[in-house]
């Protein structure tokens, strides 16, 4: 069983190839990080396999209709925009409601307060949602994803911009999805947390996936070479894995 | 055009040959067409080129400065400045015996149909726009002459202003005067198709329009007066014939 | 929320009853309503029923409609400086209209003059959505409505010039600036039907509105095809928009200032503010329509005029805040 099944995908933007033939399955309880060097098409990919861009091949998702889609998937693009100063509290319950619940419902109403009181809001409710912080904005519409209560999260650089305690909490509560049997899928620049956090890393380079694997098969010398064109430091150690990329070669 | 001696006149302007707006069309078409520009006239080389007081006021004074003489008809607004702007064109076209003539006897039917007058009748003239005319317009002197009273008066218009429907509706004319609609529809004539008037124009035994004969200041006037006058005595007979019946 | 739409719903009756017994005309309050309840004879329960009665019902119908429009398109395009008439969509509208007015293809007063309107609206939406689209910003925006407005005026003139009716130049006035004059219970019935399927087309759109706030991507993947939700709004607002142009001329600023005026008040959220939009555009048409007819009864002031003296200011206000948010750049 998985939740999100891509074959042979792929996508060509006018005449350019962004990627092909990218096949990929994602199960339930993994949190794979999607990770690559600028420009290589992690964020295409993932809209790709949501069914928002013209691709070839199939993805499970893309196939289904809006309305399933948005029971199987949260999508969180790397945009983050909050367009009105609506509360907190209505913003989470967007979600609910594209899960299907209405939002005065006990369901909905459940659903609302487990994501609010998860992303540390319950404070939050009443106020201005596009007046928050930026970190308080991602925690919030991390909420809004979380209340979807879908299978699988799928997230663009959620972690951009956010500051470490930020970022740290962040990639836990992806972590703590999959260990609960949910799934997250995630793009990645910070190879350090990526490598610390992720069950699975996913290396997208060279218009197709370069490397698939636990984070310690895919971080390797020879592939961050490749991919990105760095020196890097990995060691395991009590604390976990600890990684480092070190110069430009 | 009635004043002119043949060859007198050499040109008329296009307005002449619109029926909404003149009542000699027929006798226009006799005459080549000019479109009131400067240079036009200018190549004619006219002895004298009449304008109205307001009109096309432009290519007058490009056609002063360049030493062609103007003469600038006044605007009429009452029946005497129509008997003044025939003698005064007979004067500037040599033809004073004419003009005085004519002059003369407007004056004296003018007083016939003044003469007769005994009720008054009121009346009101309303046209695109909702827009009414006075007592101090050429169309209010018509109306003034026919022996109506205008509504327009009451309403504190002297010249010519709008008049809001519902102003109309409550001061209940008992003759309502609406202009010919123009060719092609627009917005400002709706107000003549108004359910309102329309319930007014109903309840009422004439449909009267005001035609070309009320534009300018020329002996036709009359023509529209005798109309205007046989409409009041029809309501003075339709009064009698009520008054009888009760 | 609630006490919100009470206080609207009362000042919507309010002046509707006040633009009843307002009038260059000097009728009694009471009269004046039982002139217009019994009827009867003469001249006032004519003046209630057939110009009064018309005027007001469609002071709260274009009121409404152009409300309810101005809180979809900035709901859609997730910018409060869109509106109808800023955007040229009214414009486009009334050149539809004067089209078939003046090419003496219809009356005024008849069902295609609706139509048309609609027609000029929907290609005036479909311009600014492709030139300025969901993800243009403000500036992008506005220069595409200064673009459909000019260009939709200018041609505007150029028919009502051209007609050979002489009454017709003069009308640019009215279809720029709008106004509810004269006009009978045949345009109410010409309007109702435009309002009331616009209307219902754009309040289905409530919730993919509000889903819209977070952006195109998350609206879509939270369940709502915006493919169809982008072409019920567009001939929905060109529904509401060309019904609206057709019988009162272009009339601004009244979808700019109420969904900016009542967003606190509904907690931004952009489904609320389609309905207290409805209401509040009611409120200000109704309003403006009064105000005309106090301030200078002689002289058929246009409505476009007293919601431009309110509008455009809060408009250059809005400006002002949207450049301060985004850091000196209007985009």
């Amino acid at each position: 069983m998985s939740v999100l099944t891509l074959d042979r995908l792929s996508v060509t933007l006018r005449t350019r190839s962004i990627f092909s033939n990218v096949s990929l399955r994602v199960a339930p309880g993994e949190f794979v990080g999607l990770i690559g060097p600028n420009g290589a098409g992690k964020t295409t990919l993932m809209r790709a396999a949501l069914g928002l861009i013209p691709s070839t091949g199939r993805s499970s998702l893309a196939a289904l209709t809006a309305r399933d889609r948005a029971r199987a998937v949260a999508w969180m693009p790397q945009s983050r925009e909050i367009a009105w100063p609506i509360p907190v509290e209505r913003l989470v319950a967007l979600g609910a409601e594209a899960a299907g619940h209405s939002p005065t419902g006990r369901a909905g109403q459940t659903a609302i307060e487990a994501a609010m009181s998860r992303m540390g809001l319950t404070s939050y409710k009443g106020r201005a949602a596009s007046r928050l912080s930026g970190g308080e904005q991602a925690r919030a519409l991390i909420a809004r994803a979380l209340a979807q209560d879908t299978p699988l999260l799928m997230a663009d650089e959620p972690i951009a911009g956010l500051d470490p305690a930020h970022q740290i909490s962040t990639m836990e509560v992806f972590a703590a999805l999959a260990a609960e049997g949910r799934a997250a899928l995630v793009s990645l620049h910070d190879l350090g947390l990526a490598a610390r956090h992720c069950t699975r890393l996913v290396l997208l380079a060279e218009g197709g996936i370069l490397a698939d694997g636990t984070p310690a098969e895919v971080l390797t010398p020879e592939n961050m070479a490749r991919a990105f064109g760095v020196s890097v430091w990995h060691r395991q150690t009590g604390d976990g894995p600890i990684f480092q990329p070190l110069e430009v070669l | 055009m009635l004043l002119a001696s043949p060859g007198q006149l050499i040109s008329v302007s296009d307005v002449a040959s619109d029926p909404q707006v003149s009542a000699m069309i027929d006798e226009a078409r006799a005459y080549p067409q000019n479109f009131g520009r400067a240079e036009e006239i200018y190549l004619m080389k006219p002895d004298l080129v009449l304008v109205g007081e307001y009109s096309r006021t432009q290519a007058a004074e490009m056609l002063e400065r360049l030493g062609v003489p103007v003469l600038r008809l006044p605007f009429a607004r009452s029946m005497e400045d129509v008997a003044e702007g025939i003698r005064l064109l007979g004067q500037a076209l040599g033809r004073a015996a004419e003009a005085e003539a004519m002059a003369a006897d407007f004056e004296a039917r003018l007083a016939t149909l003044r003469a007769e007058v005994r009720s008054n009748p009121r009346a009101a003239l309303y046209s695109a726009n909702g827009y009414t005319t006075g007592r101090l317009s050429l169309s209010g002197q018509i109306l003034l002459a026919a022996g109506f009273s205008n509504v327009a008066d009451e309403a504190g218009i002297p010249i010519g202003g709008n008049l809001p429907m519902e102003r109309l509706v409550m001061a209940e004319p008992d003759l309502l005067i609406t202009a010919a609609p123009y060719p092609g529809a627009s917005r400002s004539e709706d107000v003549l198709r108004h359910p309102a008037v329309q319930a007014m124009r109903a309840a009422q035994t004439s449909k009267m329009i005001s035609s070309n004969d009320w534009v300018c200041g020329t002996p036709y006037v009359l023509r529209a007066i005798e109309t205007l006058a046989g409409e009041r005595r029809a309501l003075d007979a339709q009064d009698r014939a009520g008054e009888a019946g009760q | 929320m609630r006490l919100l739409f009470i206080i609207l719903i009362l000042l919507v009756a309010g002046l509707f009853v006040a633009g009843l017994t307002v009038g260059p005309a000097d009728t009694g309050f009471t009269e004046a309503l039982a002139a217009l309840v019994n009827g009867g004879d003469g001249p006032l329960p004519l003046v209630m029923r057939e110009i009064r009665l018309p005027r007001a019902l469609l002071a709260v119908m274009v009121g409404a409609g152009l409300g309810l429009s101005g809180a979809a398109l900035q709901g859609y395009l997730r910018n409060p400086l869109a509106e109808p008439g800023l955007i040229g969509v009214s414009n486009a509208a009334a050149l539809g209209a004067v089209v078939v007015i003046h090419a003496g293809l219809v009356a005024s007063g008849t069902l295609a003059l609706p139509f048309a309107a609609l027609g000029g609206a929907l290609i005036g939406v479909f311009l600014v959505l492709a030139l300025a689209g969901a993800q243009g910003g403000s500036l992008t925006l506005i220069l595409a409505g200064i673009a459909i407005s000019a260009l939709a005026g200018a041609l505007t003139s150029l028919v009502l010039n051209l007609s050979p009716n002489p009454f017709a130049a003069s009308e640019i006035v009215f279809w720029m600036m709008g106004s509810l004059a004269d006009r009978s219970i045949v345009h109410v019935g010409l309007l109702l039907p435009f309002v009331l399927v616009g209307g219902a087309m754009i309040l289905s759109l409530a919730r993919g509105l509000d889903a819209l706030t977070l952006g195109e991507d998350a609206a879509e993947t939270m369940g709502y095809s915006l493919t169809r939700l982008r072409l019920v709004l567009v001939i929905g607002v060109a529904a509401i928009v060309g019904g609206a142009t057709a019988v009162a001329g272009a009339i601004g600023f009244v979808g700019l200032v109420v969904p900016h005026i009542l967003r606190p008040f509904v907690g931004a959220q952009p489904s609320r503010l389609l309905w207290a939009s409805a209401l509040g555009g009611a409120v200000m048409l109704q309003m403006a329509d009064i105000l005309v007819r106090v301030i200078l009864p002689e002289r058929d002031l246009k409505l476009g005029v007293v919601t431009a003296i309110v509008g455009a200011p809060l408009f250059l206000h809005l400006i002002v805040k949207t450049r301060r948010e985004s850091g000196g750049g209007l985009a």
